[in-house]
């Protein structure tokens, strides 16, 4: 089998996917502020503009909640919205709509109207970005029924997790995190999909298993790589979907190896973590060796200074060390 | 353009046949409402019951003139936008008392009818949301190039909502096919418009927009229907949205079971209900001589045997079956998926 693929960055794979969604399905259509000819504050929509003309690549005014409701309408009347938030902090404007709405008018209607719409935007803290412009909400969406949610950490899933979402009949968030925007990676070069709903065994190992959303993919994967040179041999699961969590994925990890890390740059209470765990003590409680371990940002809101960003965000030498803690256990 | 004016209606007598149509709509609405407050007050509506009873002439007025293939977006007050639609009263009363066979499937009650069969795209508990939805739809049909219509029916509260304020700028900036319908009935819960508002004149905030404004005597269906075909022919010539303003009055409670009056007086109830939309178009009718008095009768027993029959078809329906209680909350339908979050 040729296994032809391309070096794109996570953005370049990502709008890839979206113009061959927009090219197969006329009712795709992507809303947002600065994504028709200026082409997206992070690029997302890049040239898509003279592809695809006005009405499908729609500039809007500064109106989160009106074109999150406006495009729950067009949602229910036969389209296929794809909402650019830019920043995701701005879908707060929205939340309303979103939990009220978006995610329960398929169960109001039993079935009868679809919610095929997709919420993207950048997510997580880098650059000095502060507070307005930082953070990762996903919890929220994962405590909703009715919503899924995706937090790719390569170009790959990039690619073909947007497609997924775009033909999904679901609400599906797809979060990208500012600092892995220009992550290059391969990517195949014919037409592929990627599944919502699991998660990435990224390394393979037998000593312990962490659990990575997003960002927290590449540390931990370097933060395995460093610990393999003192004998310890880690599992990196990178989560992928936050809703719906594949539990089975990481139950089956941590059947193997008796310990389990959630590193997650979002906060700690209430969190993707807190799920996790308390899922797999539930059904996996037999199986573990040590108490579940749990990695988080500081449970502060997030600074400007480099200085002060830095502190608030796990890092790679913060992995080895909870890796290190929890296997002494 | 964009000055908000009173419209008066064309003569009736330039619509004959239509006239009895509203009659007859209007009839079925309130009969079957007057029967869901009796099942309300006996146990068999749940939650929150918001007749319509006052306001027929809205509905009525505006939906005579869409297709089924158009959209309605609606209000907690929705029984009556429902039934105008095409909801057949059968499945509202089920609906209203939680069974399998009400629109909805028993999911939604008074506050969440839905039946996008027929283009009722919804009702809602949250003031808001469905003028935004409506502005939606009409995106949609413009983009898949649809001759298709979205009314979002909302009262004055709603106009101090930021979805009034989001959605009647985007329908505007982009041309699209929608008709905003406010029902002022004077009131938002207990709080008059006039204290709730800067300036009480619905209509006049389209100029804000850059669409056209009317406003009317929401108790005078005639009124309604001649501003509403023009509106909707408007949206369905490609020349975009417009804000109806239709003055109305509740003449029951908010909601069944809170007090009448209080917040306002009886003296002003009562003058209300002496300009009652059905009484008005029937005196207009039999005082013509356009119908004769016990034909009209007749109609009345009619629709009140109807919403009869609509009650005892909800009694006798079967309650959702709760192993199917989680179904549909996504596309896969399956319990199993749901359990699987
Ligand atoms: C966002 C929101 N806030 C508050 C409420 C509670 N509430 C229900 S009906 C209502 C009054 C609505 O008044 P109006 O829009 O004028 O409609 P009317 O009841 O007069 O038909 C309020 C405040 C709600 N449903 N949604």
């Amino acid at each position: 089998m040729s296994a032809a693929s391309q070096t794109l960055t996570f953005t370049e794979a990502a709008r890839e996917g979206l113009a061959e969604e927009m090219e197969r399905d006329a009712s795709v259509f992507v809303v947002g502020e600065g994504i028709g000819e200026r082409g997206g504050n992070f690029n997302t929509t890049l040239g898509l503009f003279d592809r695809f003309g006005p009405s499908r690549i729609r500039d809007t005014p500064i109106t989160e909640r009106g074109f999150v409701g406006m495009c729950t309408g067009a949602a229910m009347a036969g389209a296929r919205p794809v909402v650019d938030f830019m920043f995701l902090d701005f879908i707060l404007d929205a939340f309303g709509e979103l939990v009220n709405q978006v995610a329960k008018i398929q169960y109001m209607s039993s079935g009868r109207l679809r919610m095929p719409m997709v919420l993207r935007g950048c997510i997580g803290v880098g650059g000095s970005a502060a507070t307005h412009h930082s953070g990762n909400y996903y919890p929220f969406f994962l405590h909703q029924p009715g919503f899924k949610v995706v937090v790719p950490s390569t170009p790959r899933d990039a690619k073909g997790l947007l497609k997924t979402a775009i033909r999904s009949d679901d609400p599906v968030l797809f979060l990208e995190h500012k600092l892995l925007l220009a992550t290059r990676g391969e990517v195949p070069s014919e037409p592929y999909l990627e599944p919502l709903g699991r998660a990435r065994v990224r390394r393979t190992g037998r000593h312990a298993t962490v659990v990575a959303v997003g960002v927290m993919t590449p540390k931990a994967l370097a933060a395995a790589d460093s610990l393999a040179g003192s004998g310890h041999d880690i599992e990196v699961i990178d989560l992928v979907s936050i809703a719906p969590l594949d539990t089975a994925t990481i139950l089956e990890s941590v059947a193997k190896t008796g310990r389990l890390l959630i590193a997650d740059e979002d906060y700690q209470p209430c969190g993707v973590g807190a799920e996790i765990s308390a899922r797999v003590c539930t059904d996996g409680f037999d199986l573990l060796d040590a108490p579940v371990a749990r990695l988080n940002g500081a449970y502060v809101p997030i600074p400007y200074s480099p200085s002060l960003e830095q502190a608030v965000v796990p890092s790679q030498d913060a992995v080895v060390q909870a890796l290190r803690d929890l296997l002494a256990e | 353009m964009s000055v908000a004016q009173t419209v008066h209606a064309a003569a009736v007598s330039d619509h004959p046949d239509r006239e009895l149509h509203l009659y007859k709509e209007m009839l079925k609405i309130r009969e079957t409402e007057l029967q869901l407050a009796r099942a309300y007050r006996d146990g068999h509506v749940m939650g929150a019951c918001h007749t319509y009873v006052g306001q027929e002439a809205v509905a009525v007025g505006v939906c005579a003139h869409l297709q089924v293939e158009d959209a309605v977006f609606s209000t907690h007050r929705g029984h009556g936008h429902a039934l105008a639609k095409g909801v057949a009263a059968t499945e509202v009363a089920a609906e209203l008392f939680g069974r399998a066979t009400g629109c909805s499937g028993g999911r939604g009650g008074s506050m969440h009818l839905f039946s996008p069969e027929v283009g009722m795209m919804g009702t809602t508990g949250i003031v808001g949301p469905n003028i935004l939805q409506a502005v939606g739809a009409g995106y949609a049909f413009q983009l898949n190039g649809e001759d298709r219509v979205a009314v979002a029916f909302f009262g004055d509260g709603a106009v101090n909502n930021g979805a009034f304020h989001e959605g009647l700028n985007l329908a505007s900036i982009w041309d699209l096919p929608v008709v905003f319908v406010c029902e002022n009935n004077l009131y938002a819960t207990e709080v008059p418009f006039a204290y709730a508002a800067g300036n009480p004149e619905v209509a006049m905030r389209a100029e804000g927009y850059g669409c056209p404004g009317r406003a009317v005597d929401g108790n005078n269906v005639m009124e309604v229907d001649t501003v509403a075909e023009e509106a909707v022919a408007r949206a369905r010539r490609g020349d975009g949205p417009t804000l109806l303003e239709c003055k109305t009055y509740r003449t029951r409670a908010h909601a069944e079971g809170m007090p009448e009056v209080g917040y306002r007086t009886q003296e002003e109830v009562d003058s209300w209900r002496a300009r009652d939309p059905i009484a008005l178009l029937r005196s207009h009718l039999v005082g013509t001589g356009r119908v004769a008095a016990d034909e009209i009768s007749a109609w009345e027993d009619k629709a009140r045997t109807e919403a009869l029959a609509a009650i005892e078809f909800a009694k006798a329906s079967p309650w959702p079956d709760p192993r199917t209680v989680f179904d549909f909350v996504d596309s896969s339908d399956s319990a199993e998926a749901a359990r699987r979050s």
